[in-house]
């Protein structure tokens, strides 16, 4: 608890919270986008960004690291692509290779450069597992205004995010340049992931964006509201697994960080207000005691014993 | 008065060629049924036409004016199966982003548009379902939602991928109705249609299409056995079986 008590911890608290708020809102754009996987595959294509940042410049700086690992994490989105639309070879698999191979390629350099390198080269391995406490206050405030950069970017263009993800047809028709909607949201979802995994790493990455998502469906029926309650999901987890890492020496955050975000899963999925198990089991229960169905249920029936 | 005009429109998918010199000049005012067997190119006709697909070569004209310049004047209906329902919204909000062309990129939608899409819905006779999610609505009230989200948009010309399948009878009639309305109004539209057996109720001019057009034209003339033979080919009972 001593680490708590630290300025620098608070601070590193507060951008963790500014990162799980990030990720939650970016994994809700992932989730309608139907690609959780490829969050996954991305943070694990950065690890060789990472460690190349390193060797070429000799320097443990968050903003030359992020760098590193936004590159490599670009290429490896490339490759995904280029792979499905060169071969017979599905997305998701795909995604499996390009997740494995940059992730082997990235701990085989961590090994190169950990027995050739200086003493300083510790804190890489961080990375791996996630390690907030290594943060310093710079990397606090590199961390925190690129997570604001991108909260503000899914916050202002909110109405075309909805209109993007639910139907890009009409979007487009509409002259929204669907290109830009998805350059952007390559962007962001890179961004968000290159500034986590020093703190998470980027092994469990992608729990910190998919599971908020997850969670907050069980609870809403409104894109708006399942942002917000994502963003506090995902700012809950990453304040809890952070508190809870720091509480002994050498802890690895990201793990800590993925058991208190399925906690809020758990929880969301047993008494979520609109999926919830619970919630379903007593509306089905009060459904047969009044034996009154709901207009629109009646005529999906009949619409559909119509058949297609 | 020209409504639409359409002259050596090609596409692919890949490189499958699936619309192969695509020509035809369709009048203002005229409420044009779509018609062709499975993988015709239907829907790629729409949305090539509207850019949402690449084209390989080929001009379209609306109004006599090019797309760029016509873009708020033109509703689409995408098929109903093509999004997501899902997705965590409501009736009345699907129907507000049909006006998120006049509400402007980044700014919130204002009370007015709230009442001009309220307004559709009503006309759509679905008023009582605005607040209700998309996903607890049936196959009609949801092809109803998509049908108000075009009206909002108050547009001169119309492209709706079949509208009518899967709905019950009343969602039918209300929509042929509303459709009906629309050329009254003088808007020219184009629906991609499945029911060869309501072609002629339904459609001034008809659209024979397969891969090209085979024919197209006002129903009285082209709509014929042998023409529909000819785009079908063999296999179709000609009134009896109804291609989905
Ligand atoms: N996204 C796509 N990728 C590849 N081929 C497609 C795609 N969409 C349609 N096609 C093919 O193009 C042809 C025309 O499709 P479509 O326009 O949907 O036909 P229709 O609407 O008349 O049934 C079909 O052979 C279909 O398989
Ligand atoms: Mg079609």
């Amino acid at each position: 608890m001593t680490l708590l008590l630290s300025p620098n911890a608070w601070w590193v608290l507060l951008s963790m919270l500014v990162l799980g708020v990030a990720s939650g809102m970016i994994g809700c754009l992932a989730y309608w986008k139907r690609q959780s996987l490829m969050s996954d595959a991305l943070s694990h294509a950065a690890l060789p960004g990472v460690v190349i940042a390193f060797a070429i410049t000799g320097v443990k700086i968050l903003p030359v690291l992020i760098l590193g690992a936004a590159i490599s994490a670009l290429i490896g989105a490339f490759l995904v692509q280029w792979v499905v639309s060169s071969s017979r070879i599905k997305e998701d698999t795909a995604m499996g290779i390009v997740l494995s191979v940059f992730f082997g390629l990235g701990i085989m350099l961590l090994t190169i450069v950990n027995r050739t390198g200086g003493g300083n080269v510790s804190g890489l391995d961080g990375f791996i597992f996630g390690q907030a406490a290594s943060m310093v206050r710079t990397d606090v405030y590199t961390m925190s205004a690129l997570g604001l950069v991108v909260i503000s970017i899914v916050w202002l263009g909110f109405k075309e995010w909805k209109l993007f993800l639910f139907d890009p047809a009409f979007a487009k028709g509409l002259g929204l340049s669907v290109r830009l909607m998805n350059s952007l949201y390559s962007g962001v979802l890179v961004l968000v992931i290159v500034i986590g995994i020093q703190a998470v790493g980027v092994i469990l990455m992608s729990a910190l964006l998919i599971i908020p998502a997850v969670s907050a469906r069980y609870w809403t029926h409104s894109f708006k509201w399942m942002l917000i309650g994502a963003a506090v999901i995902g700012g809950g987890s990453g304040v809890i697994g952070t508190v809870i890492s720091t509480m002994g020496k050498g802890w690895p955050t990201g793990p800590f960080i993925v058991v208190s975000s399925a906690a809020f899963f758990v929880v969301s999925l047993l008494f979520g207000a609109q999926k919830g198990l619970v919630i379903v089991r007593l509306q089905q229960r009060s459904r047969i005691k009044s034996e009154v169905s709901v207009p629109a249920e009646r005529e999906k029936m009949v619409v559909k014993e119509g058949g297609y | 008065m020209q409504g639409l005009s359409v002259t050596g429109l090609s596409a692919a998918y890949r490189k499958s060629k699936v619309l192969d010199e695509v020509n035809f000049k369709l009048p203002k005012g005229s409420l044009t049924g779509i018609v062709g067997p499975n993988g015709a190119g239907k829907s790629t006709l729409l949305k090539v036409m509207l850019e949402l697909h690449p084209k390989l070569g080929g001009t379209v004209h609306f109004a006599g004016k090019p797309l760029k310049t016509m873009r708020k004047k033109i509703g689409y209906v995408p098929q109903r199966g093509s999004v997501d329902w899902d997705f965590p919204t409501d009736a009345l909000d699907v129907v507000m982003m049909g006006l998120y062309g006049n509400v402007g990129w980044m700014k919130s939608p204002k009370a007015r548009h709230r009442e001009q899409a309220m307004a559709a819905l009503e006309q759509m006779g679905m008023a009582d379902y605005a607040r209700r999610q998309i996903s607890q609505l049936s196959g009609g009230q949801q092809q109803r939602v998509f049908l108000a989200r075009a009206l909002v948009q108050d547009a001169e010309l119309y492209f709706m991928d079949e509208p009518l399948a899967g709905v019950d009878a009343a969602t039918e009639q209300a929509i042929m109705t509303t459709l009906r309305e629309l050329k009254g109004r003088s808007k020219t539209v184009m629906v991609v249609h499945h029911d060869l057996q309501t072609v002629e109720d339904y459609f001034d001019h008809v659209l024979l299409l397969n891969r090209t057009v085979m024919n197209y034209g006002e129903t009285a003339d082209v709509f014929t056995k042998d023409n529909v033979y000819r785009t079908y080919g063999a296999g179709l009972r000609w009134r009896q079986e109804v291609p989905s």
